[in-house]
């Protein structure tokens, strides 16, 4: 979902790690392996956040192997990088499924990554695991999506804040940086808040640039709307990079939770890390999973992280869950199937069960996106989010949202007969179109 | 909701008890924290322990609050933890009196949120009315102003009558008038009340004076929408200065971050690509130096940004010595590959730094002296902007001098203008490009000590940086420090004019296009370079 790019920026990382990849070419390695490809950024803007997902895909892989494998055979992963440029990720995924023949692929982030390796999967036939929150609006064959759909996120986090423990607020401001994500699900939000019957006058929304470093102006701008005499509460889909200024602007002019709270899609425990959250406590984030979620499972899976990265400060966040969950579904399948043919495991995916590290279990849907619980965080001093709420029951993603006029009469189902990623129940037929 | 119920509450105990509980009963309220089940209940236990107004309960509620209340799992006892290293230390709650020490699995966080940290504030805000501090009786003040409760006006006129600080006095009036706005006071009281939150002239003014015009009616009514756009007309005056200085502001990241750039590219005229790295080694300079500090010397953490500013300056500085001596020296007079190479030099940067340090950004903390704002008029001034303008300003005034004044300079300025003139006339010319150009480098560097106090600390910190740059030093005028000086300071300003009603996407659009048309008209900038040196 996120990303930024030019020209020469593409140009040029391109071509250097086309020359690092030619030295480093992968060894050649015996039939008796089935090969995973990991297609995430190790250079560029975008490594910040998609490096600790390769570890801890590595680390998965690893463990699996160390469990005797799968079908009798050792995984074996096939690392590559797409290093932040949306045409080369394209261009690799068709290097891992063509020359390298891997079972599956988990990766991407942002989703122009996502749309452009979307014809490489459904032209070549293999499977993608896609990890990140996203905006919806999507439904492929090839695709499992194991990060949240807007109605896994977005719109738990708004009802929290109307509801009497987040504070009852009337008065939204949507913050977002300036790209598909931030404004589809602004989109979402707006029409959402505005069926719950809240006035346009009191909802504001403003975008800025990536990596958008001076929040001066919007701070203020968001401290005046709040002088209004109602609750006022900020929606933020603020790129990662851009979130460590906002966060210190918010600080130092002295906006407080108590006052102004600001809920966060993009801000996981990796974001915190590169700030002193003390007078950010209270501000809030709405994920599917926290590091600070008290489980056996958890407990183990951070333990294992520690050891496998062998960092004990590195954090966990929600991404890494869904891998976690997207591997393990993936797993679970093959063996049902018996086989690594994607056309078979595809089929073998709808329906599978696996547990979260959240104490419940994740199941894949027909609609190739999976059942999560919506935990809200609050920010503490230490850099963790602890949770304030839970959603009592596991929430289905929706790909096509209910609140868009051109998405809502729209479902996939990829079981047989159907078959359909964008069925439109209005007039019946497969093909129908969302916003994107 | 929550408000009401508890200052239902808040009247029954007050009724029911006196005032004057006894250690014992307080100890028995905090002890239900124990068994109170999810924030209502927990609210409940801190609005009983509020209602009894004794100032022994402000510790365990402020303990609360910042989430230092435990409940130790073998006897289900209420203590206050302090974390030092793996274990905690415990003491009652009421007495401060230690009692013993756990590990962190042995005890239960008392969980609280938002709302219940805005419910312990406002009782808190009672009881600390008469505390010694007038810093405390001012928060306290700020806080009844901002939750207005008709019960908070005879505690406010017991403190007003014994305040002896005017300032003090006069919030705690407003805060007073604020409570009589919600009270059912005759209308001749709420109209003063409204007068005097009128004079308070600030947002949150505006924020109480908007409730009350949406609940009031008649003359209460006319005097609050007198009194709002009263204060809105100021405010606007306020927001055109709010936007000078936050252009000015913008300006001096924007110098900052150029300056270095006027000497490497301004005279030297070479196109380094690599400029916005040597901005984040500086960066990450600061960020050793704060993690050896953290680590051995704790105490001088307030100076770890002067510590940080010889080192930024050393090491930006060797690092662009190496890249002019190994690189660059043999490209001078061929921009295009000069560009394409330094573009290498920076990717290269990037790569090692993320190799070293990792992906991730970077803690870079603020010392006690750059955190936080204070007030001129109605306008918030953080410190760190502040001490970043002083800063830039100091940068420019010392480049400036060194330039002008030293012979250092002077022969930086011959070999600009006239190269061969200068080798005969016995300057190296060589080691004065090198020099020059670890001089633009180093001054990126202690750029990069001030950007992370702004910024991410990470490998990507010198990008969003560059462009900037660029744009500042073509628009000032190559070869010119002033004209870096007044471009930095015109865009900042411009742009910040711009954003309100332009939005930060379009106001930065509009600022390139009025940069392109501008450099049509003049092509050499605002401040363009006379003489011979522009044909060199």
């Amino acid at each position: 979902m996120r990303g930024n790019f030019s020209t020469i920026t593409k140009m040029f990382s391109a071509s250097v790690v086309a020359a690092g990849l030619l030295m480093s070419a992968p060894a050649r390695a015996a039939d008796d392996t089935i090969k995973v490809g990991i297609l995430h950024s190790l250079s560029g803007t975008m490594a910040i956040s998609e490096t600790t997902l390769k570890d801890a895909m590595l680390m998965l892989i690893d463990e699996q192997n160390a469990k005797g494998g799968l079908l009798g055979k050792k995984l074996e992963a096939v690392v590559v990088d797409p290093a932040s440029n949306w045409p080369l990720f394209a261009e690799k995924a068709r290097e891992l499924i063509s020359k390298d023949k891997v079972a599956a692929v988990f990766g991407c982030w942002t989703s122009v990554s996502r749309k452009s390796v979307l014809p490489v999967f459904s032209e070549l036939d293999n499977i993608l695991f896609y990890p990140v929150q996203y905006e919806g609006e999507e439904s492929e064959r090839n695709v499992f999506y194991t990060g949240a759909a807007p109605n896994q996120q977005a719109i738990p986090a708004v009802d929290y804040l109307m509801g009497e423990d987040g504070g009852s607020v009337k008065r939204w401001v949507l913050e977002g940086t300036d790209y598909v994500y931030p404004r589809t699900t602004n989109k979402i939000l707006e029409a959402y808040l505005k069926s719950k019957g809240v006035a346009a006058e009191d909802i504001m929304v403003n975008y800025t640039p990536f990596g958008f470093s001076d929040w001066q102006t919007e701070v203020s701008a968001i401290k005046k709307f709040g002088s209004a005499g109602k609750k006022t509460a900020v929606v933020s889909t603020v790129n990662g990079d851009a979130n460590v200024p906002f966060y210190k602007e918010l600080g130092n002019q002295g906006i407080k939770a108590e006052d102004i709270p600001v809920m966060a899609f993009s801000v996981g425990e990796e974001e915190l890390a590169g700030l002193d959250t003390a007078p950010l406590v209270g501000h809030l984030a709405a994920w599917n999973y926290f590091e600070s979620v008290d489980t056996p499972e958890n407990k183990k899976f951070i333990a294992n992280w520690h050891k496998f990265i062998k960092n004990n400060k590195r954090t966990t966040n929600d991404p890494m869950e869904a891998h976690y969950i997207g591997f393990n579904m993936w797993v679970k399948a093959v063996e049902k199937a018996g086989t690594t043919d994607p056309d078979k495991v595809i089929d073998a995916m709808i329906g599978v069960s696996v547990p979260n590290l959240t104490g419940g279990y994740a199941t894949m849907m027909p609609n190739h996106h999976i059942t999560k619980p919506v935990l809200i965080g609050e920010i503490q001093a230490n850099g963790q989010f602890e949770t304030v709420s839970r959603t009592p029951g596991l929430v289905m993603g929706d790909e096509w949202s209910d609140y868009l006029p051109d998405s809502k009469d729209l479902i996939s189902d990829w079981r047989k007969p159907l078959s359909c990623g964008n069925f439109n129940v209005a007039t019946g037929k497969c093909g129908g179109k969302g916003t994107n | 909701m929550f408000r009401t119920i508890g200052l239902m509450l808040l009247f029954l105990l007050a009724t029911l008890s006196s005032s004057g509980a006894s250690e014992a009963d307080l100890r028995g309220i905090v002890a239900k924290f124990a068994t109170a089940k999810g924030f209502s209940e927990t609210g409940a236990v801190v609005h009983e322990l509020a209602a009894t107004g004794d100032p022994l309960v402000e510790r365990p509620l402020a303990a609360l609050a910042d989430g230092n209340l435990y409940i130790r799992k073998t006897d289900s006892l209420v203590v206050i933890g302090k974390e030092t290293g793996e274990t905690i230390q415990l003491f009652e709650p009421l007495s401060n009196e230690a009692s013993g020490e756990a590990a962190k699995d042995d005890i239960t966080k008392i969980k609280v949120n938002n709302t219940l940290r805005r419910v312990i504030r406002d009782a808190l805000g009672t009881l600390t009315l008469g505390a010694k501090d007038p810093a405390v009786r001012i928060a306290a003040a700020d806080t009844m102003f901002k939750t207005p409760d008709a019960a908070n006006i005879e505690p406010l006129d017991t403190a007003i009558a014994s305040e002896t600080v005017a300032s003090v006095k006069a919030l705690l009036e407003q805060a007073r008038a604020a409570s009589v706005l919600v009270s059912d006071r005759p209308e001749a009281d709420r109209l003063a009340a409204i007068a005097l939150i009128g004079a308070r002239g600030d947002r949150n003014a505006v924020s109480l004076l908007t409730s009350v015009e949406a609940n009031a009616s008649g003359a209460v009514k006319d005097a609050a929408t007198a009194a709002i756009a009263n204060i809105n007309s100021t405010l606007a005056l306020w927001d055109a200065g709010q936007n000078i200085w936050y252009g000015i502001s913008l300006g001096s990241v924007l110098l900052l971050a150029a300056i270095g750039l006027a000497i490497t590219f301004g005279v030297m005229g070479v196109i380094n690509m690599a400029h916005g790295e040597m901005v984040m080694l500086g960066a990450y300079t600061t960020f050793v130096v704060q993690q050896v500090i953290r680590t051995s010397f704790p105490g001088l953490f307030d100076w770890s940004l002067v510590i940080a500013l010889p080192l930024a300056f050393l090491v930006a500085a060797l690092v662009g010595l190496a890249i002019e001596r190994g690189v660059i020296r043999f490209l001078y007079g061929r921009p295009l590959e000069t560009l394409l190479a330094t573009w290498g030099v920076s990717l290269i940067l990037q790569q090692a730094v993320r190799s070293i340090f990792g992906p991730t950004n970077q803690e870079v903390g603020n010392p006690s002296w750059m955190s936080g704002s204070f007030d001129v008029g109605q306008l918030a001034i953080t410190w760190n902007r502040l001490w970043i303008l002083v800063f830039a300003l100091t940068v420019f005034g010392v480049l400036l001098y060194v330039m002008k004044r030293t012979p250092w300079g002077l022969q930086m300025r011959a070999v600009t203008a006239n190269r061969r003139m200068a080798a005969s006339m016995g300057i190296r010319t060589p080691w004065v490009d090198a020099l020059t150009f670890a001089l633009g480098s180093g001054i990126a560097g202690i750029a990069g000590v001030a950007l992370s106090q702004i910024d991410n600390v990470s490998p990507n910190l010198g990008r969003g940086y560059i462009i900037d740059s660029f744009m500042v030093v073509v628009f000032g005028g190559v070869g010119n420090l002033w004209g870096t000086l007044v471009g930095a300071f015109s865009l900042g300003i411009v742009n910040k004019f711009l954003e309100p009603y332009a939005g930060a996407v379009l106001g930065k659009i509009v600022v390139l296009v009025l940069i392109i048309l501008f450099i049509q008209k003049r092509p050499r900038g605002l401040f363009a370079l006379k003489g011979r040196a522009v044909e060199a």
